[in-house]
């Protein structure tokens, strides 16, 4: 299992367009995703699901901790870190 | 006889053809074979999921990407494991059937959206709402009666249309739309307007009392219905309908024509608008530009501002879309009366005479320099001109450009393209403006003269309100002097003079404009033709004569009428 965090910088969060742009990406792997925010660790958001996503209803500003177990999952971490980063 | 809203304008005589909801009867059952439970549920699934690509299709190819990017996040929720998941949970733990799982599961998706505390949030409700019917009529097998593929001509009647339905309307059958509930800028009234079907919407329980077959007229410019009516008014509908498309057929023929008078003075006709797709309007009506494009749109109904690139993307799109011909994009023009939600701004005595426009994107540079990075970044996919909006004297201006400029380095030193051709230009709204406007003219390449607000401002009037609303008029004689007095100024200069506000378009007052000198007439996009046949009918030497003998009237009634008495 691998984690990393990072800091939602696009302004519109990661909301609608950006969220889908992130699920696509997400379930392109073979690896369960799971995402939590300000590591609130009672609430697991699905990475591969649009309406989980939606749900969590991150901000710019917010602190999101990508968890990926699986075979590919270095590739998920750095995948999906770079997306986050490049301000989505 | 109904009276509802009136969401897009054209007489229409046709059969209804009323379109009932389908009332579901789920009951809750347990099932006993689990496997073929699931299988009518990813049945169900896939041909949703069939309709809808082809909803997203027709959509695309009839009204533009961005009409058909809602479909898209249609299908993802289609595809959403989450949904999937808690549905195929209901059947295989629970042992229920598989309509009432996918029932209760988007009733529970659509109460916790419904309660989220963001706008966008709770209107995504009503998308997992369009797609869990989409998907309980597959899986009971209900053929929802199709609008894509009609026998006859009709009119549809029905209590309220989705955007699904009206993309996947057959256009060619559908001669009007009249619905119970929804405004004019509901998502169906906006569809109707752009496909030119004619439609009254808001009519509260109509689904209910016209009858499938009945013979209705509707009248979408005074919002009328009227069902089975009698001889005369058929007669009476009948005259007024050819009569408009007759005038359409009319004005189609000036689609390409040059914007010249009779003898020879060519003005150019361009048209405002608020989003991208607005594009295709301004080209299907004979549009020579774009002289407003209203970038406030970008900025609303969000959660922050929007970023360069999303920005960019759009300005790239209406530059692409215009394909070389001059677009004026107006820099933010919020504040006053147009709020955002993620900008406090202190409460304010005087709104319109506030932080507003201009005056805060100096005062927020970031906001400022995000939006002009975006629209230099744009300028070398077209004709782009910047405007700033609300100037009020040569300091703001030249603050503006300032800023401009040093975005400009800033892209240069990242090795960015940015276009070498761009003009800047200011909105003359504020009568101070207008007053030294001979100063001004020195340091732009263009004005745009934006009547709504120079009105208002000059005569201090309050549009809205109704007890002096007879104050604001566009026959005023200050106002008229003010606009001949701009456009001289710049013409001294050599500088070329626009219109973007409601005057511009005003047929009664075209002559007078083009007398004035004004070079670039900016418009709702409907109305272009109407005022290029008023000034292929004109002479530009008789144009100078009213205009000049209006100027010396005293009242705005005189001068309404000596234009009456002398042009119509």
């Amino acid at each position: 299992m691998k984690k990393v965090s990072v800091t939602i910088k696009n302004k519109e969060g990661l909301h609608a367009r950006p969220a889908s742009i992130f699920v696509n990406t997400a379930s392109t792997f073979k690896s369960k995703i799971n995402i939590i925010k300000n590591g609130d660790e009672s609430k697991e958001y699905a990475a591969k699901s649009i309406l989980s996503l939606m749900k969590m209803a991150a901000a710019e500003g917010d602190v999101i901790t990508i968890i990926a177990d699986g075979e590919d999952e270095d590739m998920v971490i750095s995948k999906l870190q770079s997306l986050i980063e490049g301000e989505l | 006889m109904f009276k509802g809203i009136a969401a897009s304008s054209g007489v229409s005589i046709c059969k209804a053809l009323v379109l009932k909801e389908v009332k579901y009867n789920i009951e809750k059952k347990n099932i006993e074979d689990v496997p073929k439970e699931i299988d009518s549920l990813h049945a169900a699934l896939k041909l949703s999921r069939e309709q809808l690509s082809n909803v997203k299709k027709i959509t695309e190819n009839k009204m533009g990407k961005d009409n058909a990017e809602i479909f898209e996040a249609h299908l993802l929720m289609l595809d959403d494991p989450e949904l999937i998941g808690e549905i195929e949970g209901k059947i295989k733990n629970e042992s229920l059937n598989a309509e009432f799982a996918v029932k209760s599961t988007v009733e529970t998706f659509v109460s916790i959206f419904e309660q989220m505390d963001n706008e966008y949030m709770r209107e995504r409700a009503a998308d997992i709402r369009d797609i869990g019917k989409r998907l309980l009529n597959n899986l009971l097998g209900v053929v929802y009666r199709s609008i894509s593929d009609l026998e006859d001509k009709c009119i549809i009647v029905t209590k309220d249309l989705t955007p699904s339905d009206t993309a996947q309307m057959d256009h060619e059958k559908v001669l009007g739309i009249v619905t119970d509930i929804g405004g004019s800028t509901s998502h169906s009234a906006i569809m109707a307007r752009s496909l030119e079907i004619p439609a009254v919407v808001g009519l509260g329980n109509i689904s209910e009392v016209v009858k499938e077959g009945d013979l209705l007229i509707i009248d979408g410019d005074e919002g009328l219905v009227i069902i089975n009516p009698d001889i005369e008014t058929l007669q009476r509908y009948k005259n007024k309908h050819e009569k408009n498309e007759q005038a359409k057929q009319e004005l189609k023929k000036l689609m390409d024509t040059e914007s010249i008078t009779i003898d020879g003075r060519k003005v150019e006709l361009a048209g405002n608008i608020g989003t991208p797709d607005n594009v295709l309007g301004v080209l299907k009506n004979g549009g020579e530009g774009i002289g407003l494009f209203r970038t406030e749109f970008l900025y609303m109904n969000k959660e922050n501002f929007p970023s360069e690139e999303e920005q960019f993307n759009a300005y790239k799109a209406v530059l692409e879309g215009m394909r070389g011909k001059p677009v004026v994009i107006r820099t933010l023009d919020i504040g006053g009366d147009k709020k955002l939600s993620y900008l406090s701004i202190d409460e304010e005595m005087n709104p319109f005479l506030g932080y507003r426009a201009i005056r805060l994107c100096l005062d927020r540079k970031d906001i400022f320099k995000t939006q002009l990075r975006a629209l230099l970044r744009a300028s070398v996919y077209g004709n782009l001109k910047i405007m700033f909006p609300m100037i009020s004297g040569l300091e703001e201006l030249r603050e503006a450009k300032a800023i401009t400029w040093e975005v400009k380095q800033e892209l240069i030193k990242e090795k960015i393209e940015v276009s070498e051709d761009i003009e800047l230009g200011i909105m003359i709204e504020i009568p101070s403006a207008a007053v030294i406007s001979d100063i001004l003219a020195k340091e732009v390449d263009f004005f745009s003269i934006g009547t709504n607000d120079l009105i208002q401002y000059t005569v201090a009037v309050d549009r809205m309100n109704q007890k002096i609303s007879y104050l604001y008029d566009p026959f005023n004689p200050a106002v008229l002097r003010l606009i001949k007095n701009v456009i001289d100024n710049a013409h001294k200069e050599g500088k070329w003079v626009g219109m973007c506000g409601e005057m511009a378009g005003d047929t009664r007052l075209t002559p007078v404009l083009l007398g004035f000198g004004l070079d670039e007439f900016s418009m709702s996009p409907s109305s272009i033709l109407k005022v290029r046949k008023c000034i292929t009918n004109f002479e530009y030497a008789k144009a100078k004569e009213v205009s000049d003998h209006i100027l010396k009237l005293g009242t705005a009634r005189e001068i309404e009428n000596y234009i009456k008495e002398n042009i119509l």
